[in-house]
């Protein structure tokens, strides 16, 4: 099991355990963390999974794909550190892994 | 007097589910009419993943989204329908005999005995793009699409995104307007090269502007624009902006259909689950749009769904007429209506 914390937009932290391979989008939703809305259901495909990495993670976690970079054209106020968090696997070595939800999703 | 086109099934929406339901009613000799507000049949599969894998269509271990709308087109084609797109449907209303109307935004009128709503998550509309106050201008001095290029003649035009819609109508209105500035989060774009390649020479030549950054403010009056501010890698810039196109991709929204008068669930409609009948006899809903208790919003149950209320729809075009259950295996009937036995 990997920890993992979502920083809701109002502070709140939401921590939780997860299972390697899941996406971080599905742990959010799975724990209803607020402001992740995954309309698409993880398809890459609705840009309301968008996440701030922890500057901390940012080099761990690496870069969206080509695919990701164009979803993310369609979130709102984006940043360096921004990712759509369905993109995100989860893994061993992102263990205590730290995120924050956007002021809101589009 | 505007034409009024009849047919005997209406079907709003041309996903997968509205695209199956020609197949059944066709069995049974009805013939659709469908619309669409996209440009083309497919619904969430065309729109939202063509080339992604579905893993649970009986039959088929994998097939692309796009790869089932095409065989569900080929499977469709012996029962001819016909096809309307870029047209949301606005308003549904029982006539005196019992049949229906059907009135699209751009005022086409359908008559039928039957109508069939398979609108999915609801229509297909541009998103609203992520700047903060921006709803007092839209529909005055900001546009989601282009209706008549002369609208932005003299005006300074601010276009935001970086897909194709966003390069073409930039390119497009480049010599229309009194300025072009285009605005979109990074230097790379979803677009075609070539597109991207004439904004950048014409950008050279000072024919417009490309700001790096996002939207992050507008200013005006009365929904009338003056100007934007533009939040780039170098910090803000504020820019001359009387006319706005954001582009910023389709979402689906419920739309009309919540203007007419049905029963609705949460956004969606319910139905019985003997014909998938609405609050209203004559109108059905099917796929994603309906509800019942144990609804899941998948492709299959939709397939079931409209074999269901092809019984029911057939008992309100031909009333008494006697409905026979048959297999398309075995009933020379069936295959004449799908040209696969001559007739
Ligand atoms: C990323 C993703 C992955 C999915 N994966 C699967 C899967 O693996 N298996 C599965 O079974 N399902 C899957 N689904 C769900 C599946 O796509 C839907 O269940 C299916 O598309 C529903 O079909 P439909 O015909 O009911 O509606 P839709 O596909 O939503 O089509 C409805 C159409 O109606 C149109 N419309 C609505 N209102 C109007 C109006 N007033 N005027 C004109 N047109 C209108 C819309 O523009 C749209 O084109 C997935 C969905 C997504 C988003
Ligand atoms: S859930 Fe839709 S892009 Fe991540």
């Amino acid at each position: 099991m990997t920890k993992l914390t979502f920083i809701a937009h109002d502070g709140t932290h939401f921590d939780m355990d997860a299972e390697n391979g899941s996406t971080v989008m599905e742990n959010a939703i799975r724990n209803a963390v607020p402001g992740i809305e995954a309309e698409c259901g993880g398809a890459c495909a609705c840009a309301t999974c968008h996440v701030y990495v922890d500057e901390a993670w940012t080099a761990l976690v690496g870069e969206p794909e080509a695919m990701e970079e164009d979803m993310l054209d369609f979130a709102y106020d984006v940043q360096p550190n921004s990712r759509l968090s369905c993109q995100i696997k989860v893994r061993d070595a992102l263990d205590g892994l730290v995120v924050r939800v956007p002021a809101r999703q589009g | 007097m505007t034409d009024i086109t009849k047919t005997d099934v209406l079907i709003v929406g041309a996903g997968p589910v509205g695209l199956f339901a020609v197949f059944e009613l066709g069995l049974f000799d009805m013939k659709c009419h469908l619309i669409d507000i996209l440009d083309r049949p497919g619904g969430q599969c065309a729109e939202l993943y063509p080339e992604k894998p579905i893993y649970d269509i009986p039959g088929w271990p994998s097939i692309s989204a796009q790869g089932l709308v095409d065989k569900l087109l080929e499977q469709i084609a012996p029962f001819k329908p016909d096809f309307t797109y870029n047209r949301m449907v606005s308003s549904l209303e029982k006539l005196e005999d019992g049949s229906f109307r059907v009135t699209t935004d751009e005022n086409e009128v359908f008559e039928a005995k039957v109508v069939v709503i398979a609108a999915g998550g609801g229509s297909f509309q541009p998103k609203r793009p992520p700047i903060p106050g921006i709803e007092p201008y839209e529909g005055k001095s900001v546009f989601y699409s282009v209706r008549r290029m002369e609208d932005f003649r003299g005006h300074d035009l601010v276009i935001v995104g970086g897909g194709d819609s966003a390069l073409d109508w930039t390119l497009n209105l480049q010599p229309v307007a009194k300025s072009v500035t285009l605005v979109h989060r990074r230097p790379e774009f979803r677009a075609a090269p070539d597109s991207v390649n004439k904004m950048y020479a014409l950008q050279e030549m000072k024919q417009l502007t490309f700001q790096v950054g996002q939207v992050t403010g507008l200013t005006g009056a009365d929904g009338k624009l003056s100007s934007a501010v533009i939040k780039g890698p170098d910090g803000d810039v504020e820019v001359p902006c009387t006319r706005m196109l954001p582009f910023f991709g389709l979402t689906m929204k419920l739309g009309p259909i919540a203007e007419w008068g049905l029963n609705l669930h949460e956004n969606l409609i319910p139905v019985d689950t003997e014909k998938f009948q609405t609050s209203v006899p004559g109108i059905f809903a099917v796929g994603d749009i309906n509800w019942y208790p144990g609804k899941l919003k998948l492709i299959l149950s939709g397939f079931h769904e409209v074999a269901l209320m092809a019984q029911a729809a057939k008992r309100i075009i031909s009333p008494g007429e006697r409905i026979v259950f048959q297999y398309t295996t075995s009933s020379t009937s069936l295959q004449k209506k799908l040209g696969v036995v001559e007739a």
